[in-house]
């Protein structure tokens, strides 16, 4: 018999493979970069560039309308990071990360490459474990460069001004960064479990930017009415996500110049809690539809 | 031809490597795979015959875990199919390939390479076996459909698996696509690599199989060699005057043994080694003797005699 095997499939090598192959076609993706691309540009445009502008002309917007121009200075500054940096996560950065995992997740069943992973040795779970490690790994370095951006923007803006450079805490940026991980990620586990359980990547990004942008948004405004609803939509992923954004300091919807998506329903740690729990249920319940499901 | 011929694997043959008992996939109140038993051995190219629809992609789904079986059973290698036990020792090509459309064919054999252990080197060689390599750079998505079929066959065969299964492997090939393939499946059997296959092309698996299972409405009606299949051959005769010839041959085969056919010629249904005497009893009678010849049956009469009979 001439067969030899390079790799003997055990659960814990199949998993470093099977990442190791995920991370490898996620980096060849042009979808991806794409993706990475709009939000960066979004994060730069609406975060700094349209306010910065704005501070220069002395004009507003229906963003920034009525803020006094010292505070919009303050708001670009290294030091405004930490409340500033969340604020387009909770809507416009969840958004995307939903698409990238909805896409990353459905194609494998449109491309049928689920089918021929499925076959090349490692069990289904490791080899899905891997594809969710992948994009994990994705989302954290989508959120280093989105921080570095935040960090090369406000410094220049800075210089351009004569400000004085006053950096936040390290603390301060590491509760930032781990919020920031946390809300990418659970929008992304969201877009993987709707992926897969669709099997179709323009039913899931369909599907889940109506959620995430209508549905959540009407169902808050009817519990302003129906108060037996706040139960059930205090509690929903872009409520906790919204909350943890709101908490650290970004401006809320209801506050004039606040940012779309972003709330004050939930304090801190319970909307922390909430999106680490809704990370972990949307990542199993993938996990446990992709190994259990027949693959046609 | 007959793979069988090659090579010195039939040490192994006896090594049943793929067992099924009774295994039943229903969708709804459908029946797609109906109680199949079927077993393969070990070295051996195995053809899984059936028409479109019949079941046989469903049932080597089954056999790489792809989908669960409703009822029965199956073993793959000794394990239990889609366990890595029998995925990692398999390579398989199931109803075209599926691959990303962005990457290049070597990219895409790269990335299965790393899922499945194989190394960098295994992904060379398996675009040079398909005939791959000066396109390997370029996208997926720009290969032809029989490309893209010899690339599905490229990623089954990397980390150099036990078992090949392969579900119509000649599917969008140009003829000479097919020849090669055939050439590729023949060669791996006689490197002593196992190769189930499916086909609804009679001729494809009577040219490269050792044994058939044939498959119709999800039921396996039967399994044998090629040969036990086809059953015994029968002789073909033309000789005058014809009646003469006939009564000849109804005297010395049988009466219902033999029969005209078209083109003024009899057939015989007797053994081959009948042929001198049925030449010596026709010369006797004076009959003058044109053409004398050994008429096998092909799978295709076979195949629909089979499932015809099933459906009486």
């Amino acid at each position: 018999m001439t067969s030899t095997l390079a790799v003997q499939h055990r659960p814990g090598t199949s998993f470093v493979a099977s990442t190791r192959a995920e991370l490898l076609r996620l980096r060849k993706w042009p979808a991806l970069w794409v993706l990475i691309a709009v939000w960066l540009l979004l994060t730069l445009l609406f975060g700094y560039v349209f306010d910065y502008i704005g501070y220069r002309t002395g004009g507003s917007s229906t963003i920034n309308e009525g803020v006094p121009p010292e505070l919009l200075l303050a708001d670009l500054l290294p030091a405004a990071i930490p409340e500033t940096a969340l604020s387009g996560l909770p809507m416009f950065g969840g958004a995307i990360m939903m698409i990238l995992g909805a896409l990353t997740a459905g194609s494998g069943y449109s491309w049928g490459t689920w089918k021929t992973v499925f076959t090349q040795g490692p069990s289904r779970a490791s080899a899905f474990g891997g594809a969710l490690t992948a994009v994990a790994i994705a989302v954290v370095g989508i959120m280093v460069v989105t921080m570095l951006l935040e960090f090369a923007a406000a410094t220049t803006i800075t210089v351009l001004e004569s400000e004085p450079l006053i950096w936040p805490s390290a603390l301060d940026v590491v509760r930032t960064f781990g919020g920031g991980l946390l809300i990418s990620g659970m929008w992304a586990a969201a877009g993987i479990f709707v992926g897969t359980l669709t099997r179709s990547p323009a039913l899931a990004v369909g599907l889940g930017l109506v959620w995430a942008l209508a549905v959540e948004n009407l169902l808050r405004g009817v519990a302003n009415v129906l108060q037996q609803l706040e139960v059930v939509t205090d509690v929903l992923p872009g409520t906790a996500a919204g909350s943890l954004a709101g908490a650290m300091g970004a401006s809320a919807m209801g506050d004039g110049d606040g940012t779309p998506g972003v709330l004050t329903i939930l304090d801190g740690g319970p909307a922390a809690a909430l999106l680490g729990i809704y990370l972990v249920v949307f990542a199993a319940l993938a996990t446990w539809v992709a190994v259990r499901r027949d693959v046609t | 031809m007959c793979a069988q011929a090659d090579s010195g694997k039939d040490a192994g043959m006896d090594e049943t490597i793929v067992v099924t008992d009774h295994l039943t996939k229903k969708y709804g109140t459908h029946v797609a795979v109906d109680g199949v038993s079927l077993t393969v051995r070990r070295g051996e190219v195995y053809g899984f015959l059936g028409p479109n629809g019949a079941g046989k992609t469903t049932t080597l789904r089954m056999l790489l875990g792809l989908i669960r079986p409703t009822s029965g059973s199956a073993a793959v290698l000794g394990h239990a199919p889609g366990r890595p036990g029998a995925t990692a020792r398999t390579g398989a090509l199931i109803e075209g390939p599926g691959f990303y459309p962005y990457l290049s064919g070597r990219d895409n054999l790269r990335v299965m390479a790393r899922y499945n252990g194989a190394t960098e080197e295994a992904v060379d060689a398996a675009l040079e076996r398909v005939d791959l390599k000066t396109r390997g750079n370029d996208p997926f998505r720009s290969y032809s459909q029989g490309m893209k079929q010899r690339l599905g066959v490229g990623a089954a065969l990397l980390g150099d698996p036990e078992l090949l299964v392969l579900d119509e492997p000649t599917n969008g090939l140009d003829p000479a696509g097919v020849v090669e393939m055939r050439r590729l499946i023949l060669d791996l059997s006689a490197r002593g690599q196992t190769v189930l296959l499916s086909s609804h092309l009679l001729s494809e698996v009577q040219a490269i199989c050792d044994r058939v299972g044939v498959i119709s409405d999800g039921s396996l009606i039967t399994e044998s060699t090629v040969a036990e299949i086809r059953g015994t051959s029968s002789l073909f005769v033309r000789a005058e005057p014809v009646d003469v010839a006939l009564a000849v041959a109804m005297r010395v085969a049988g009466d219902d043994a033999a029969q005209l056919i078209d083109g003024g010629g009899l057939r015989l249904d007797v053994d081959a080694t009948a042929a001198p005497d049925i030449v010596r009893a026709l010369v006797e009678a004076d009959a003058d003797v044109h053409e004398i010849r050994t008429l096998e049956r092909s799978l295709e009469d076979v195949f629909f005699e089979i499932t015809t009979t099933k459906e009486l």
